[in-house]
This record gives C-alpha cells, structure tokens and sequence, in this order.
C-alpha cells in the first residue's frame, strides 16, 4: 500500500541521509523522493512515496529523527497531487508536428526542440504523467526525468507546522535519584 | 575559567563546554586528528579527568559503564579513523541499551574532508544506523551550541548515544565562545507527561484483572522509578517480573517478585505471562529475547505498553493501551488513579474478591516455582564433583546479601550472563549492568572500570566468560595505571564460548565447531598486570576467593574453573514460544533426555 508522507526537515549536512538510512534500516521501500526548500528559511519540505503496509510505524520512526520537525500522512483525496516530467522524444513514425499536437492534447508542453530530439514538460497528476510516459514510448522516447510526487492539502489546512523549541533541562536537573544508592 | 571575551582554541572551548555540563572524568585514546584537544585537556586537569584506555572499545564500554552506574553522561573520545571506528561497538552497544553516551573523535581537518586523508572516515556517516544524533562540527564557534545538544539529547527522553566529530582545524582555530546560546532542536520531541486518558485506560484494565502482571523494564531504572514501581505493586497486590535491564528495578526478595522471563527466564515467570490476563509493560521493549515467538507471547492477556518511545509501542507485540511518557511519571499517575483500589484493600471487608483472587494467582505461580525452580539451577549437579558455575553465583549471592549495599556486578555476555541474572537476587537499581540489547562480548571489564569510578565507594564485580575477558582484558592495565581499586574480576572459566557450545550441545547434534577455548593462566596475568590473580578450583575455596577479593585493597581476578558442560536452564530454544522451556538436557545418558515443559 503506498502512502505520501510530508516532513519538514532541517536543512543541516545529514539530514537528508539520514532519512534515506533510516528508511533503508527498517525496511520501507521508497517509491519516490523530493527535497527542496519550503516556506520556512532552514528547512527543506520532503515529500515520500512510501510502500508500506504500517505506515504508522514509518512515520513514528521518521518522527525520531532529531532533524525532523514535523511528519504528516496525506490522503490523496484531501490534496492536490502533483509531479512534473521532462520528457526527451525523437519522433518515430509521426512527425514533430503530430507529436506537438498530441501533446498539446494531453497536457504537456514542448520546451525545446531541435532536429535531433524535442523535450516535453508535463504537470499533472502522478497517474496522467505516467500515462502520458507510457503513450510516448512508443513514439521515439529516449529518456524521462520525474520529479517524484509532491502534494498540498486543500483549503486552509496547512501541510506541516513547525513545532516549538523544547525547553532546555540540564543533566541535574534529569538526574535521578537513585544515583546516590 | 578564564575570561569570558578571550580568544580561545576550538578545543579549550570543548573542554570548557563539557566542564559546563557536569563532565568530570572521560576514557580515551589520543591520536593525530585529536591532538589538539589533549593538548588543551592539560590545562583543565583537576577538573576534567582523563582515563588512558588500552583500546578505543575499552574507552567506549568504560563510559557505558560510568553512565548506567551513575545516570548521568558518559564521554568518551578517540581520534579520527580507526580510532574512531574502534568506538563504534561502543556506540552500537550504547545504542541498543539506550545508555546516555557523549562520543567525541577527532576529524581531519576540514579542507582534506572527502580526500581520502590519512586517517580519514566517514565517522559520522558510518554511526548514523547506531546513534540519536550526530555532529560533524567544522567550526569552533559551533562547539558551545553543538556540545549542550548532544548532552541534552545524550540525556533525556529515551536516552542514547550522540556523536561529535571536529575537525582538526576546528580544535585549533581561535575565536571568542558565546556559551549563551539557544538549542537549536525544533524537531526533538518528547513527552514525559503520560496522556491522562491513557492512564485512565490503563488503571480501568488494571481494576478489572484478576491475573495481573507487572513487566519491570529498563525503563523504570533509567527515570529512577522504582520506588513509585514498589508502591503501585504493593497497592494493588500485583507481581513483578524484570527483564535483564530492569533487574534491581524491584526488590527480588519481596514477596511480589517473580524474576525474569524470556529465553532463560523461569518456567513460572513465562508460564505467568502465557497465563496471565493483563500484562503491564513498564519501560521494556518486547524484545526477542523476552517474546520469544512474538505471536504466541502472552496469548490470554490484554497489555499495557508504557515508554517513553513512542515508536516502541506496538513495534513487536500488540498494545491495548500504549502510553507514552517518563515510568516515573506514569507510574505516579497511575497510583494515583488506582488509589480507590489500593484503599478497598487496606479497608479489606470491602473487597469485592478481586484482592482474593489476585492473591490466588500469586499463590499459583508459586506452586509452580517451588515445582521447578530448584532443580533447574542444579540441573547438572548429579554428574559432576567439581566446581558448579552456581557455586560461584550462590557465593556471591551470599556476599552481597551480606553487604547489603554497596556492590554492583557488571557481567558481559553468555552463560556467566544469565547465571547472573538467574542466580543471584538483585535488590537495587544499577547494581545489575550488562550488554543486553548488542550483546557485546568485552563489555564487563572495562564496564567495570567505569563504574568503579563512578562509584568509588562500592565494589564493582565484573563477572565475565573466558571468552569475553579475553577480548579487552588489556583494561587491566588501565586499572593498574588508574589504580582503580574497586575492581573485582570473577573469570567464570570453562574453556568453552559457553553459550554457543550450550546451543551446539542442544541443537546441533554436539558438534563444538569454534568453540572450545584456550587461554593464558589468568591468576598469572592479572601478576603481569600488578594485580592480585587468584585460581579457584574447588567448591570449598570459592567463599574465601570472594571474601579475599572483596577485602583486599586493590584490583583482584579470580579465574574460577568451573565444570566446562554446564548449561544454563530453563532455555527456550530461538523463535520458539516462551511456553516451549527446555529445562534439564543430561548429555552424559547413553540416551540423551531433554525434558521439556510446555504450557
């Protein structure tokens, strides 16, 4: 069962490794990975695809990573769902034009062309963007790079809050009291 | 310390930074990458103690030990590369058994990081799996900020071990400190303070079970719990058994004390669990080694999961009702919740007949014990005159009952282990320390080390194999040159990796592939060491060795020779069900019988 988890992730050197390393300790398989900066300075908005069964487990693991702010689960269905792809296609049995249209049609648009190859960008949903993938294969497809799927719930529900710092307890104060025995 | 707007090297800073947090003594090993910072730990050295070690894994498990003796940080420290990933089982260990570990190694200086330096390794990346955070600190003005994290993360919560790694130039490099500064942990979470309605839940199952059972875990020992644990088993007549880690979490000479589950666990302890109908989990983690087969532990009973690790409940057995908070701060919610109970009792004509029937099922758990327990200790005792591995325990056993206080025993990993934890009777919190969780072999001398100094007053047994002793015995050194007087080595010596050979003799048809085991003569060795080495052959000597160890005013190894085939029983054959107990096996019989017990 895949499962679209979003976390706020500091944007400290390890971080990002060590969110790779711990999905790859525990096992949860990663279908797809974006990083990049969010609104927040410092911190870096991750989005995974996740296929796995407990996903509660997942996220109680990811949620003990000290650079990790804040995870949350997203619903497909109470989000909007996006991935982008850039496309490299030379022609095969059509012509620049009729690729053109046909991908006019579907939703992607060609950012640059040449004699050699043309490339088309798609944003849609992670589904059409596969579809659109396939349908190019047998058109001349070369290559294709996918963002991975990122996502933002509908209306005013934020997707991931930054928490308060914790308050500081030094180590006496921690202390317990059967150190004396 | 000097004044506060000086220029100061990255490692007269670190050296201050750990003076601020209470450091006082710290095991290691120098190196090039490190230089720096013993060069500046020269000045501090009638405040920050340095212990030489003999090898980094020794400086690791010595400031495992000062930590799960004392409750507070252990440091240590080595140097870049492979005095860096000598502390790495260390870490591991620390990290299995949640033990607070502050790790510092020197890094190479910054402008070769990623060229393959001569002593360069990924320190940071390599313990990423086995620690709760890590630092790579390239900056000395990142030093005060970086060091009161660690210690705090180290610390609180469920602690753990935390890496900083600095790099050469960092150490070196002058700048003025700003120790006022904030920690920087947005995403570091913990809730000490359990969710009422969780507890209210938990007391609600509580009030409704005629056949409790409370299963005492590391936990209670780490918040320092055990008098709140005490009073809610006494207030609701419900008994107690301790895992490995949460032995010395409650008195075992009380009348509710049942011992330890698990693989090596007694056949009433499992048998409890496997009949019980609410099973309340107190700061333990379901291990393996305490399920068996998780599936079929505890099949009748609703449980309740208390950690301060949210991520453990649920992990590995199911949680009717998990809460997530301090032991301590559980335990007192839930004895204040149950206190209608606790007064039912005391008033006692108004007891509804569930303290009756509790007091039943203590009554049948019993029956079973006085059934089993003895003969599995002697198991073997028929068909051998010379020593008894259980002399040893039972000798011990009688000198800290003797002692009352006073006396921790660190023990390492194996058969020696769960003779221990089987044999002796554990009253207090960390008087019971050992590698559980890693099961690192070499733990317990240098272990011990550490917790002699931090606890200088008491003696500190460390009760080890042959096996393990001979992989960090070079500690002894350390000991001498320390003269570290508290330290007591009882060697329980049969010339075998007892365990694995116990599990070849079992399962595999006796075949003691790897197993059996040489040694020095290790009364003579501990003489090449300077300390005092003694060989106990005979049960009749084994009092006065321990008599002698613990009066004599410096280091002692006792290599007691005991019976080489001696098992340790009951023993649950791995990933079976705890109700599954092999609990005597006698390999001398024409026809080998192993008499089992199931539930």
């Amino acid at each position: 069962m895949k499962h679209t988890l979003t976390a706020l992730l500091q944007d400290r050197p390890g971080a990002l490794n060590r969110t790779v390393s711990l999905f790859r300790r525990r096992g949860f398989n990663i279908e797809s990975l974006s990083v990049a900066p969010s609104e927040t300075p410092g911190l870096s908005r991750v989005t995974i695809v996740v296929d796995e069964p407990n996903i509660d487990r997942v996220v109680k693991q990811f949620t003990r990573l000290i650079e990790v702010v804040d995870v949350s689960e997203t619903a497909s269905r109470d989000a909007v769902e996006r991935e982008t792809a850039l496309v490299k296609v030379q022609p095969r049995g059509v012509s620049t034009a009729e690729l053109t249209t046909l991908g006019a049609a579907a939703g992607a648009r060609v950012v640059d062309t040449n004699e050699a190859a043309m490339i088309f960008e798609i944003t849609d949903t992670p589904d059409t963007v596969a579809t659109f993938v396939n349908g190019m294969r047998e058109l001349g497809l070369v290559a294709v790079t996918r963002t991975g799927r990122v996502v933002m719930p509908r209306g005013a529900v934020p997707l991931t809050i930054p928490t308060t710092t914790v308050p500081f307890t030094s180590q006496a104060d921690g202390a317990s009291d059967d150190v004396a025995a | 310390m000097t004044n506060a707007t000086e220029l100061r090297s990255g490692a007269q800073i670190l050296c201050e930074a750990l003076i601020r947090e209470g450091v006082e003594v710290m095991f290691g090993i120098p190196g090039g990458a490190i230089m720096p910072f013993y060069h500046a730990m020269w000045e501090y050295r009638d405040r920050l103690r340095h212990v030489l070690c003999r090898h980094e894994q020794g400086a690791g498990h010595a400031a495992e030990g000062y930590a799960r003796a004392s409750g507070r940080v252990g440091v240590c420290v080595a140097t870049s590369g492979p005095g860096a990933t000598n502390l790495v089982t260390p870490i591991a260990d620390a990290w299995m058994d949640s033990t607070p570990l502050v790790a510092i190694t020197g890094q190479v200086s910054s402008a070769l990081l990623g060229t393959d330096a001569f002593q360069e390794t990924d320190i940071t990346g390599i313990t990423i799996p086995i620690t709760k955070h890590g630092y790579l600190v390239t900056d000395a003005r990142d030093i005060p900020r970086v060091v009161r994290e660690a210690f705090h993360l180290a610390s609180t919560g469920r602690p753990g071990p935390v890496l900083i790694d600095v790099t050469k130039d960092a150490q070196q490099s002058r700048v003025v400190p700003e120790w006022d500064v904030e920690l920087d942990l947005p995403g570091y979470q913990f809730f000490s303070e359990p969710a009422p309605h969780a507890v209210h839940a938990a007391a609600t199952l509580l009030a409704g079970s005629v056949k409790p059972l409370i299963l005492a875990g590391n936990g209670v020992i780490q918040s320092g719990a055990s008098r709140e644990l005490l009073a809610l088993a006494e207030a609701t007549q419900v008994p107690v058994i301790t895992t490995l880690h949460g032995k010395g979490a409650f008195p075992e000479d009380h009348h509710l004390a049942l011992g330890m589950p698990g693989m090596h666990g007694w056949v009433h302890v499992n048998r409890a669990i496997q009949e019980c109908d609410l099973l309340i989990n107190i700061g333990g983690r379901f291990d393996d080694r305490v399920t068996g087969k998780a599936s079929t532990f505890a099949p009748k009973a609703r449980i309740v999961h208390v950690d301060i690790d949210g991520s453990e409940i649920g992990k590995l057995v199911r949680a009717d009702v998990g809460i997530v908070g301090d032991a301590r701060k559980v335990l007192r919610e839930l004895l204040h919740t149950v206190a209608a109970d606790a007064a039912l009792l005391r008033e006692g004509g108004r007891d509804d007949g569930r303290f009756r029937r509790r007091a039943a099922w203590l009554a049948e758990i019993r029956e079973m014990q006085a059934e089993h327990q003895p003969r599995q200790a002697y198991a073997q005792r028929a068909h051998t005159t010379g020593l008894m591995p259980h002399d040893v325990y039972a000798a011990l056993d009688a000198s800290l009952r003797e002692r009352r206080h006073g006396v921790r025993v660190i023990t390492d990993v194996g058969q020696h282990q769960m003779w221990a934890a089987q044999l002796i009777e554990w009253r207090e919190p960390r008087t019971h320390i050992t590698s559980g969780g890693a099961g690192t072999m070499g733990f317990a001398v240098p272990a011990a080390l550490g917790a002699a100094l931090a606890c200088p007053d008491d003696t500190i047994w460390a009760v080890v194999g042959d096996g393990g002793f001979q992989m960090t015995n070079q500690e002894l050194a350390t000991i001498r040159q320390e003269r570290i007087r508290n330290v007591k080595v009882a060697i329980i010596n049969n010339g075998y990796l007892g365990m694995v050979r116990q599990w070849q003799e079992l399962f595999e048809g006796r075949r003691y592939s790897g197993t059996p085991l040489s040694g020095p003569c290790f009364a003579r060795l501990a003489e090449a060491y300077g300390l005092l080495g003694v060989t106990v052959e005979r049960t009749e000597d084994v009092g006065d060795a321990i008599a002698l160890a613990q009066d004599h005013d410096d280091a002692v190894v006792i290599d007691f020779r005991v019976e080489r085939e001696a098992n340790v029983f009951p023993i649950v054959p791995a990933g079976r069900s705890i109700g599954e107990m092999i609990t005597a096996h006698e390999p001398n019989d024409r026809h080998e019988q192993t008499q089992t017990f199931r539930t």
